[in-house]
């Protein structure tokens, strides 16, 4: 029965139809975990053919003191299609000077641990690393691996709280679980915008169950007249009090990225 | 020698240089770099003859990168020149460029021409078949400082894999401490009378292939070098004044290699095995281990690996003797994973034949956005009189080096 609820309601989205279809019958309401599901589906498939992406940004760390430090980095990511791999994603860093070239070439599996290689440009040596450290900081920031690898349907189980007002939007409220191994969270809470499905906001509840962290995505904007992307990502954390800001300086899509730009031995010709 | 190849590279980057500034001179030269100071300080006295008796040795090191991109990055020329000024030793005190070269990448495939470095290799405590180029070691005896190779390296990279045919068509000889200096046997190397099997001496062509790939958790290298031997044989000789030198001689060597990683979880395993051929009798050799990471041990996130590695090298004694013959080494990485990339690496070599035993402690950090802090610590407890350590016996050392990066 749910089957055919779900199968209904996607072939409305297909049609032209927007979420709305979702909310209107009862249909829905007594099962939390097939419209959390549905949300995220509805999320997930307003980003799909975006291709490739090539983005400059910057890291603001703040520490508890107030006292700030700086990253350059550039991310270039390439759309992987269909639900059962992850994309891959190229990250290489302009600053702090001393890691200059310094790059991390990613797969991203849906449960599977990514794979990953690490480029150091002081021996030029490439290096296949562990991706088990999934809740480990991101270059000492508060973003956690996991928080800034591919963000893939299949790596949560979903459940629908509450719709409320965010901002001058409405939200539907989304308890995420991790299916994949190795994370530091027992649940995410998550605000996805009714109007464009764009994720608004994200709390991470660490193993202990407690509110570890905030993400909030502010400003966001369209490209290609299709594709939402925030300008700023901003993380809270709220057991240590520091704070890591993400700004993107330029974001292009559809640049005719390709697979041979995300090879092992492509890292080598960075710098 | 080198001021001769100096000029003929240089000649060949002018022509590059030019290339480029005649296409679009839109984007601009990029400039980095670093400079940094260099503290050693020896608590013991020099043994050898000849060997500055400060116990602090300072010394300069300068190293900027230039870097030009046309056609959207498809082409760059790098100009990577480097230079140390050691007053204690000045053998030292000389200048190399590490890189001047021409990349151009296309889909699928690219070319460098040009001095270039290439690293081979997974393991941690001796790099066994990075041979493409010669080691710089009078900078440190940790062997990974490396001279620029001049070479025309053609890649393909394709989904099986890639494949990276080389050309070198000049030979850099090692570089060795001068009188003055420390980390030197008691007769200095006299590099003046270098001697080569073959007899274009330097200018005999190496050629290397190497082929490298992936499956699932495993990334598998499989190369081989023809040419000339990066490592000298050292023969007893004597000077110009008569004093006994060392006498370097550069084989012809063929080396094939393997180089394995397998990924498991927390698990790094790792193998790097070579069987070189024209130096004595045929010989076989490897480095053998695994790295094991407790990932998020403190509050803040740090990481703590486990490093256990054993060296073997079946060399006769026709081919340049190593240390790396018959060795333990176990070491523990602590990486704090903060802001400033703090990490201290720890070590201990131990020849289970002739007991000898090297300790090293590494660590780094950050001081803020242009300057980093680095010190080394290596200590040798025990040393056999077989082993190629034993006239560094004394010369026990802290590094601090303080470098400011633009």
């Amino acid at each position: 029965m749910k089957k055919i609820i779900l199968s209904t309601v996607t072939a409305a989205w297909v049609a032209g139809g927007v979420g709305v279809g979702l909310y209107a019958p009862a249909a829905l309401a007594d099962d939390a975990a097939d419209k959390g599901r549905a949300i995220a589906e509805e999320w997930d498939r307003r980003d799909l053919g975006f291709g490739d992406t090539k983005a400059k940004l910057r890291m603001v760390l703040q520490n508890r003191h107030g006292e700030t430090s700086e990253r350059e980095m550039y991310i270039n990511t390439l759309e992987v299609p269909g639900e059962g791999d992850g994309d891959k994603s190229l990250v290489y860093f302009e600053h702090p000077r001393d890691i200059k070239g310094t790059a991390l070439l990613s797969y991203a599996h849906i449960l599977d641990p990514d794979d990953q290689w690490l480029y150091l440009p002081k021996l030029k040596r490439v290096k296949r690393i562990s991706s088990t450290n999934k809740s480990g900081p991101f270059v000492g920031s508060e973003f956690a691996f996991e928080d800034i690898s591919a963000q893939e349907l299949g790596k949560y189980t979903y459940k629908w709280l509450r719709d409320e007002p965010c901002g001058e939007l409405t939200c539907a409220v989304l308890e995420q679980t991790p299916l994949y191994e190795n994370s530091g969270y027992t649940k995410q809470v998550t605000w996805y915008d009714l109007s464009e499905y764009r994720q608004q906001k994200v709390e991470y509840y660490d193993r202990k169950g407690e509110l570890l962290k905030t993400l909030e995505f502010r400003d966001y904007q369209q490209y290609l007249g299709k594709y939402w992307r925030a300008d700023e990502l901003f993380m809270t954390n709220h057991q240590t009090g520091k704070k890591t800001s993400l700004v993107y300086e330029s974001y292009e899509f559809q640049t005719g990225l390709s697979e041979g730009d995300f090879r092992k031995n492509t890292l080598k010709r960075l710098q | 020698m080198t001021n001769h190849f100096q000029k003929s590279w240089l000649s060949g980057v002018g022509i590059s240089l030019a290339l480029a500034a005649s296409a679009t001179m839109a984007e601009e030269v990029e400039l980095s770099g670093f400079i940094a100071g260099d503290l050693r300080a020896y608590p013991q006295s020099p043994r050898h003859d000849g060997q500055s008796d400060a116990h602090l040795n300072p010394s300069l090191v300068i190293q900027p990168e230039l870097r030009y991109e046309w056609n959207d990055g498809d082409d760059r020329v790098s100009f990577i020149p480097y230079l140390r000024l050691d007053p204690q030793d000045a053998r030292r005190t000389h200048g190399d460029i590490r890189e001047l070269n021409w990349l151009h990448r296309a889909d699928g495939w690219d070319i460098k021409v040009g001095a270039d470095k290439v690293f081979w290799g997974v393991a941690e405590s001796n790099h066994l078949i990075d041979i493409i180029n010669q080691t710089d070691a009078v900078e440190d005896i940790d062997g990974e400082d490396k001279l620029g190779q001049p070479m025309v390296n053609f890649g393909f990279q394709q989904d099986w894999g890639s494949l990276n045919l080389i050309a070198m068509p000049y030979f850099r000889e090692r570089t060795f401490a001068g009188r003055g200096g420390r980390l030197r046997s008691s007769m200095i190397v006299d590099t003046d009378q270098t001697t080569y099997d073959s007899g274009a001496k330097e200018w005999a062509p190496d050629f290397a292939v190497r082929y490298a790939t992936y499956i699932g958790d495993w990334d598998i290298g499989l190369a081989h070098f023809h040419g000339t031997s990066r490592e000298a044989t050292l023969r007893v000789g004597t000077d110009g004044g008569g004093s006994a030198v060392w006498v370097p001689h550069y084989d012809r060597i063929d080396q094939t290699s393997i180089d394995v990683q397998a990924t498991i979880e927390e698990w790094l395993w790792k193998l790097e095995a070579m069987t070189r051929s024209g130096q004595g009798d045929r010989f076989g050799a490897f480095v053998a281990g695994l790295e094991y990471t407790y990932f998020g041990v403190s509050e803040s996130g740090a990481d703590l690996g486990l490093l256990a590695e054993y060296q073997y090298d079946g060399r006769d004694s026709d081919a340049p003797s190593v240390s790396t013959d018959n060795d333990i080494f176990l070491g523990a990485r602590y990486t704090l994973n903060d802001t400033d990339d703090t990490d201290i690496l720890g070590g201990v070599v131990y020849d289970h034949e002739n007991h000898t035993t090297f300790f090293q402690v590494e660590a780094d950090t950050r001081l803020n956005d242009n300057w980093t802090i680095e010190g080394e610590l290596r200590v040798l407890g025990h040393v056999a009189a077989d082993d190629p350590y034993f006239g560094v016996r004394d010369d026990h050392h802290l590094q601090i080096r303080l470098s400011r990066y633009f």
